[in-house]
């Protein structure tokens, strides 16, 4: 069976949203746009977004990790 | 980031096929494909530019035109559609006609991918330019060429993963810049207050429409249509924008297209089925939120002089900008001012701001101001805009690195499959249907191999051609919305007639197809938009009637498409015998195909109490912009 779509989708997104966070936390200063650390909120809220796919995938069933 | 982008898109190709591992996919997971399959850079390019040079009228486009016809979809269409045996339109027109229409709407088809990766490379040749200084045309050729050694290389073997992949990587890319972009107007009613600045002036950023709008005309979506075509950026009244836009070419695009059908098929069951695109009609309905708005905001920004914000001019190379400086330097102001203004205009090749010019040419005499500060003054001065540009020139404003690159990686990837899929479509299209159907049958598979992979190459130039006819038009949606008139518009009457009505004959069928194209090229050809001049933009025979804008003309055209096709269907069909039996039409005729029955579903599940619902909250939404 075919691959279900939250794996790709979850581990795409906590990937680019864990490094997105890092990057926003090591430089800070130029993550800044309008005042905000855009880089580290939104890194959080697409880790945030990964993990809940991944969780979705997991609960799901279909094609464990190891596929 | 993009490194990531571009492994993880590499590891996609390699996984199952969606439609294969279908059956077993929740209606969820259903709907995302299926408005992924429309959802991609070319339409948040395009809503963006509408957004800036029509205001939220564009989100007509979801709430009159999406939103119904995927309703519509779901309950009448999807039974007949997900029963019959067709999984094509070509293949639909051969079962229910003949081989005349299909072979028709084969050429219609393939001169339809041309254009749809023609404009995709316009756009993103632009987007080069704009980003890292590329010529246009270098980046146009650049674009192309990696187009075809991807498809060449037989890229895209699983596009709806990849494409339900960059939905998320576009909503999720593009989410804060609307979050930023209006916190930088100062909020949604800040955002509003400058747009009606916009409406009494619209003028002064360079927004070529008429001068008599109510203070609304950007922020109400139904009011000034109502006014009539002279009170709405658009310039279109309310038949327009129903028939034409909700109606024809929304109907036609989400009813009749096969790319976006054929993903509700891969659900579990015939329920799953029909609630697919209810489901994606749920996120569909708040988009505009997400595309419309970002270009409310640039037009917004404009106006707010502190922020140094403006439409990103047209492309304009650096030689002529080179040009346009040597002459603000010997301009002598003294002279004359219309000479010194003209100079520079006709150096740089665009329309200027006068009083721009003027106070550049007076500054720099003054004082000794730099090649980059005039060729920045000379930007600035440039008094036409190019809104295209619009959803780029947010991008740069707002993102700082790091999620600069997830917006742009989210870009370039949907902007290269968009191109991709438009010319593979071409090349099966043309290789299967036209050429082994009609030129050719019979060689070997290799012949046809060969002969694809030359396709490609001959479709990619012809796409070439088709990104320089784009370039003329200034906002993409503009002419995406004319190819869909083109196409769409006549095809969707011969659909609506062929479907519900058994007594509509092959020759009714053909000639009414082949009438509805040529009265949409015949409309064309006598019509033109205000400001264009005649030519591949319209009126090249005699200019009849002028509509204030591109997107009026489409709306027109479309509408007297559909008409055309519709009613000479009608009669021809009358007027020639049937040649199918009712037996042969079996499940390709509403009235001849079973009907199913809801009873023994869940009633929050059946399609009819769903989509009356979705139209509930989609009526709400035109109140609340009324």
């Amino acid at each position: 069976m075919g691959l279900d779509i939250r794996w790709p989708i979850g581990l795409m997104f906590t990937l680019i949203g864990a490094l997105l966070a890092v990057f926003g936390l090591t430089k800070g200063s130029e993550s800044m746009s309008l005042g905000i650390n855009i880089n580290l909120k939104w890194g959080v809220v697409l880790l945030a977004f990964g993990l809940f796919m991944l969780i979705g995938a997991f609960k799901g069933g279909k094609n464990p990790p190891s596929a | 980031m993009l490194g990531i982008g571009w492994a993880l898109a590499r590891y996609m190709k390699t996984s199952a096929d969606f439609l294969t591992s279908a059956r077993s996919i929740p209606t969820w997971v259903t709907g995302l494909a299926f408005i992924s399959a429309n959802l991609g850079a070319l339409e948040l390019v395009g809503m963006a530019a509408s957004g800036a040079k029509y205001g939220i009228s564009t989100a007509h486009f979801y709430w009159v035109g999406a939103i119904p016809a995927m309703i519509f979809l779901a309950v009448f269409m999807m039974p007949f559609y997900y029963g019959s045996k067709a999984r094509s339109v070509p293949e639909y027109l051969k079962m229910r006609f003949d081989e005349r229409v299909r072979a028709l709407n084969s050429v219609a088809f393939a001169v339809m991918t041309i254009f749809a990766s023609g404009i995709s490379m316009n756009a993103l040749a632009k987007l080069l330019h704009a980003l890292l200084g590329w010529d246009y045309n270098v980046a146009l050729w650049v674009c192309s060429g990696v187009v075809l050694l991807y498809v060449l290389k037989g890229g895209l073997t699983s596009a709806i993963y990849t494409e339900v992949l960059q939905f998320f990587m576009i909503v999720l890319g593009f989410a804060p810049v609307v979050y930023l972009g209006l916190k930088d107007v100062g909020g949604w009613h800040k955002m509003n207050s400058a747009l009606q600045t916009v409406a009494t002036d619209p003028a002064a950023i360079y927004i070529n429409a008429g001068t008599n709008f109510a203070p609304n005309a950007w922020t109400s979506a139904w009011q000034p249509l109502v006014a009539g075509p002279a009170h709405n950026p658009m310039g279109v009244d309310v038949f327009a924008m129903v028939f034409g836009l909700g109606f024809v070419l929304s109907f036609g695009y989400w009813c009749t297209n096969f790319l976006v059908v054929q993903r509700a098929m891969a659900a579990k069951n015939m329920t799953a089925a029909r609630n697919t695109p209810l489901v994606a009609a749920v996120p569909k309905m708040f988009f505009p939120f997400l595309v419309i708005v970002p270009g409310m905001i640039a037009a917004a920004l404009t106006t707010l002089p502190d922020k140094g914000y403006r439409i990103p001019p047209p492309v304009i190379s650096q030689a002529n900008y080179d040009k346009a400086v040597a002459a603000v330097k010997s301009a002598n102001y003294a002279n004359s001012r219309d000479v010194a203004v003209k100079s520079v205009g006709d150096a740089l090749g665009a329309k200027v701001d006068a009083v721009k010019i003027t106070s550049l040419v007076a500054a720099t005499a003054a004082s000794k101001l730099s090649d980059a500060d005039i060729q920045k003054g000379l930007y600035n001065s440039v008094a036409e805009n190019d809104y295209d540009g619009v959803i780029l020139s947010l991008v740069k404003k707002y993102c700082p690195a790091g999620l600069l690159g997830l917006a742009l990686t989210a870009l370039l990837a949907s902007f290269m499959s968009g191109m991709a899929g438009n010319v593979t479509a071409f090349n099966t299209v043309f290789t299967y249907d036209l050429y082994q159907a009609y030129f050719a049958p019979g060689r070997t598979d290799r012949h046809y191999f060969l002969t694809g992979k030359v396709i490609t190459v001959v479709g990619i130039i012809l796409s070439i051609g088709a990104a320089y006819f784009a370039s003329m038009y200034n906002n993409c949606m503009d002419i995406i919305q004319l190819v869909f008139g083109f196409v769409n518009a006549p095809l969707f009457a011969t659909f609506l007639l062929g479907m519900f009505w058994k007594r509509t004959t092959a020759t009714g069928a053909f000639l009414g197809l082949f009438g509805g194209i040529g009265s949409s090229a015949l409309f064309h050809a006598l019509t033109i938009a205000q400001g264009n001049t005649p030519g591949l933009k319209g009126g090249y025979v005699k200019v009849l009637s002028i509509f204030p804008s591109e997107m009026a003309q489409n709306f027109w055209l479309a509408s007297f498409a559909f008409i055309a096709c519709f009613t000479l269907t009608l009669v021809i069909s009358l007027a020639t015998s049937r040649t199918k039996t009712d037996v042969e039409l079996k499940g390709l005729v509403y009235s001849l195909t079973p009907k199913i029955v809801d009873n023994n579903i869940p009633v929050y599940q059946r399609p009819a109490v769903v989509g009356i619902v979705l139209l509930i909250v989609c009526i709400i939404l035109n109140l609340i912009f009324w």
